[in-house]
């Protein structure tokens, strides 16, 4: 695809050479993936000595881009200038050895071997005999590390580092290709206060020495702290750049958010009931922190938040996945102890995961089988065995309700569409006939029709009077669907939102505290 | 799963394909070896190799005792795991069993009050035996979270040594006509066969049968859909444990004496039947129809090459690269669907 971009006829190939002062520059970059543009003619620069942060919301587009920055995806459209001279990345390997370096957000050092090992790896030092020279390794490790003011030992192994610990290795080990672009996806997400400390410390060392540096965070305090720049993005395109000290937080939310949302989701006025799910101080350690809240029938309950702020983990320990360490849940004003997913079960819940290969689907078996695993807790059989007939009809009303696609019952679910599997583990939550029903992430990965089905699907079940607590990343979905709106950060509940108060803006500014 | 029809209304593009199970290849590949052997009996010794009711009755007698234990192993595997301590178990409940069989005039009996006992009492002995080695695999697996290779291997040691450590070494014999009976005429295959039937019902029909895929097929997901998944393993592991118990009873009763070397490699002999049968070594997928194919396969196999008087190192040889072939078919057959 580079070779046909090469040959286009385009204006802003066309255009003047990047500026003297641009360390990295991208123009018209387009990447599409099927059914949607991920990319949609972005261009951004990034100046030598400087650390540029990237914002915007999950699916804006951020960390496609920094693939192709990274060489593990080829743009569609568009090209890469690297000190003014246009480059073409072919693999991750390709892009190291142009001095292009991404510090991935989930780290890639192997456990079992040292520090030093880890640095050079495929590049070590060799000895007269062809052995790896490891007194020479060491040395160039704790040469680079000075260079870097990092304090760890050049013969420790990885394992015994903490998660700080190995990002300072990554970011060596990234700086020793001699790298002038340093890539940072989410560094601090796993860093406590004095760790992020040390880490900016080695990233504002980093700029003194000239080497540009892609930031991105969520955090908004961060890119105060840091950046000297920043880029927004928002659903795939990019939207503008300012200096870091010329703006407000607001304006930036502003940035990222952007779009008024349409009315598109099909959210029923339905009479409110009484108070189905109580749950008082949920905590889990480690993970999440003093959750209350209540859902009352008939009530969706939207659960916004970054990915990784512990949202999930909530709807995981009410459902006794990860059982929670202590607090209480109460359904109906009557407290129930929830342990395993058996219980919570038997208690009126229903919980749709968020991964639907990893714990939805059973892959190798068919439509009837996968709809039919939860209600066989409690339904259809007697004596051990299966009522079949009555089983295999309601599952095969429940298909044809929710308008699942497939030439019969008996089709592995396999060789069914994202969207139609997502439907098929909806109708084996909704045979349990759940009082109190948790989807995380409803719609992830499906087409537009299935999305809509779904959420016409949910409204009509809280106009039944289920309790429905809905976790989304999409704010459309959350605003457009929710009658209250729980936002959560780290580990904490940071608001609830009622829904004639909640906007995007609102939304952003409990998520990023 | 039977196939119900289709309203039309649940899908535009309805073709109704005769759908053949899954075990119609196996079952070809099952023809087409005793086709092999017919042809090559009339050339070599000018006799039928399949019709001849006697040859037929050996082959299903000799598998019977493997065929038992493939239907538990079969059921293990069906969870995605694996069971090493078949052979061993055999081991153990022969001389257990026959511990408890022996006549009363035999001056060296293992427990000398305990002799001439009804039939009922050493097949208890031995059942018993199994279900507890069974029951410790399961729970370790399920409790302790080691890799079912490792927990059955385990076993696998353990329960051999105990075999030997209860016999001292030497055979357990002088064995009651009653238990004897155990293993004559064609009393092993009904048992085989009964087994077969029940838990291919239990597979098929039961809730039990469902777990048992689901966790195979994801266990995650199985657990999240309220199935008490350690639960359920214990059970499977301690069900396929009891079949090896039966299966060394049956086998001492055969050769009317218990030994501590009975059953070596039958947990091989077991998870290639099994394998050929289908069912995959990933989970979720198997069937009991497809593990009796898989047995008589191996059975026909061993007594063709005998037949047409092939050196039995060869016959190990050709074995296993038969065993390998079935996987890579399998292999070859999922990718074929996937796409």
């Amino acid at each position: 695809m580079t070779s046909d971009t090469t040959t286009l006829e385009r204006p802003h190939t066309d255009a003047a050479p990047p500026l003297d002062h641009s360390l990295l520059e991208i123009r018209g970059i387009l990447k599409v993936f099927p059914g949607v543009v991920a990319l949609d003619k972005v261009s951004f620069q990034l100046k030598a000595g400087t650390v540029h942060a990237l914002m915007g919301e999950n699916g804006a587009g951020k960390s496609t881009l920094m693939k192709i920055i990274s060489g593990i995806y080829l743009p569609d459209q568009g090209d890469i200038f690297l000190r003014g001279e246009k480059i073409t990345l072919k693999s991750p390997i390709d892009a190291l050895n142009q001095g292009i370096a991404m510090i991935h957000q989930e780290l890639n050092l192997m456990p079992h071997m040292t520090v030093a090992e880890n640095v050079w790896i495929t590049r070590e030092p060799k000895n007269r005999f062809g052995f790896v020279d490891h007194k020479e390794l060491n040395r160039k490790t704790a040469a680079l590390f000075a260079e870097l003011s990092i304090d760890i030992a050049p013969d420790v192994e990885i394992q015994n580092l903490s998660v700080a610990s190995r990002q300072m290795v990554e970011i060596a080990k990234a700086v020793s290709y001699n790298s002038d672009v340093l890539i940072m996806d989410e560094p601090t997400s796993a860093l406590t206060e004095t760790e992020v400390a040390h880490l900016f410390n080695i990233i504002r060392n980093l700029r003194k020495q000239g080497k540009g540096i892609i930031y991105i965070t969520h955090k908004m305090n961060e890119l105060f702290e840091i950046a000297d720049e920043f880029s927004v993005f928002r659903d795939g395109q990019y939207i503008a750049t300012c200096a870091s000290s010329d703006v407000t937080r607001d304006d930036i939310i502003r940035m990222m958010v952007g779009r008024e949302i349409k009315q598109m989701f099909p959210k029923q006025d339905v009479p409110i009931g009484d108070v189905v799910l109580s749950v008082q101080d949920l905590c889990l350690e480690g993970v999440f922190q003093n959750i209350t809240f209540d859902i009352r029938a008939g009530e969706i309950l939207g659960m916004a938040g970054l990915v990784g702020s512990g949202r999930s983990n909530v709807a995981e320990a009410l459902f006794g996945v990860v059982p929670a360490t202590s607090g209480t849940i109460a359904i109906n004003g009557v407290g129930v102890e929830i342990d395993t997913p058996a219980a919570a079960l038997a208690a009126g819940m229903a919980f749709l995961t968020e991964d639907r290969k990893e714990t939805g689907c059973f892959l190798s078996l068919d439509i009837q089988d996968n709809m039919g695993a939860a209600v066989l807790n409690q339904n259809y059989v007697t004596k051990g065995f299966v009522q079949s007939k009555s089983l295999n009809r309601d599952c095969m009303e429940m298909a044809q309700r929710l308008r699942v696609k497939t030439p019969s019952m008996s089709e592995v679910i396999q060789n069914l569409s994202g969207g139609n599997q997502q439907k098929v583990l909806v109708g084996r939550w909704l045979l349990t006939h759940p009082k109190i029903l948790i989807l995380d992430e409803p719609t992830r990965g499906i087409d537009v029709g299935a999305k809509a089905e779904i959420h016409k699907l949910v409204s009509e079940l809280a106009g039944q009077g289920v309790a429905i607590l809905m976790i989304s990343s999409e704010m459309p979905e959350v605003l457009g669907m929710s009658d209250r709106i729980m936002v959560m950060h780290e580990g904490r509940l940071t608001g609830i939102l009622d829904r004639k108060d909640a906007d995007q803006v609102s939304i952003m500014d409990l998520a990023a505290k | 799963m039977n196939t119900t029809s289709v309203p039309k209304a649940m899908h535009s593009i309805a073709k109704p394909t005769l759908k053949l199970p899954p075990e119609f290849s196996i079952f070809l590949v099952l023809v087409g070896i005793c086709v092999f052997f017919e042809a090559i009996g009339w050339y070599l010794n000018d006799q039928s190799f399949m019709f001849n009711l006697e040859r037929l009755k050996i082959i299903i007698l000799q598998m019977s005792v493997i065929g038992i234990i493939a239907i538990g192993v079969n059921m293990v595997i069906i969870t995605g795991g694996i069971d090493l301590s078949s052979g061993s178990v055999v081991a153990a409940a022969a001389v257990v069993s026959a511990s408890l069989a022996q006549v009363s005039d035999f001056p060296r009996a293992i427990f000398p009050e305990l002799t001439n006992l009804h039939v009922f009492w050493p097949l208890m002995a031995g059942i018993f035996v199994g279900l507890i080695a069974g029951a410790l695999n399961g729970s370790l697996i399920a409790m302790t979270g080691i890799p079912p290779f490792i927990a059955t291997l385990g076993l696998m040691v353990a329960a051999r040594g105990f075999a030997k450590w209860f016999t001292g070494g030497m055979p357990v014999s002088m064995l009651t006509d009653d238990f004897a009976w155990l293993g004559e005429g064609g009393n092993p295959v009904v048992i085989f066969l009964v087994i077969a039937a029940i838990f291919h019902v239990v597979l098929r029909y039961t809730r039990f049968g469902k777990y048992t895929y689901a966790i195979g097929a994801n266990r995650q997901a199985a657990r999240v859909s309220g199935i008490n998944v350690n639960r359920h393993l214990i059970w499977i592991y301690a069900i396929a444990g009891l079949l090896s118990g039966i299966a060394g009873t049956v086998t001492a009763a055969r050769a009317i004496s218990g030994q501590s070397g009975m059953g070596v490699m039958y947990e091989l002999d077991a998870i290639a039947a099994v394998v050929i049968g289908g069912t995959s070594l990933v989970g979720g997928v198997g069937r009991i129809t497809g593990t009796v194919i898989g047995v008589l396969i191996l059975g026909v196999m061993t007594s063709g090459f005998t037949f047409i008087r092939i050196d039995a190192y060869y016959q190990e040889m050709v074995k296993g690269a038969i065993i390998v072939a079935a996987v890579i078919a399998d292999q070859y057959r999922n990718k074929k669907k996937r796409v």
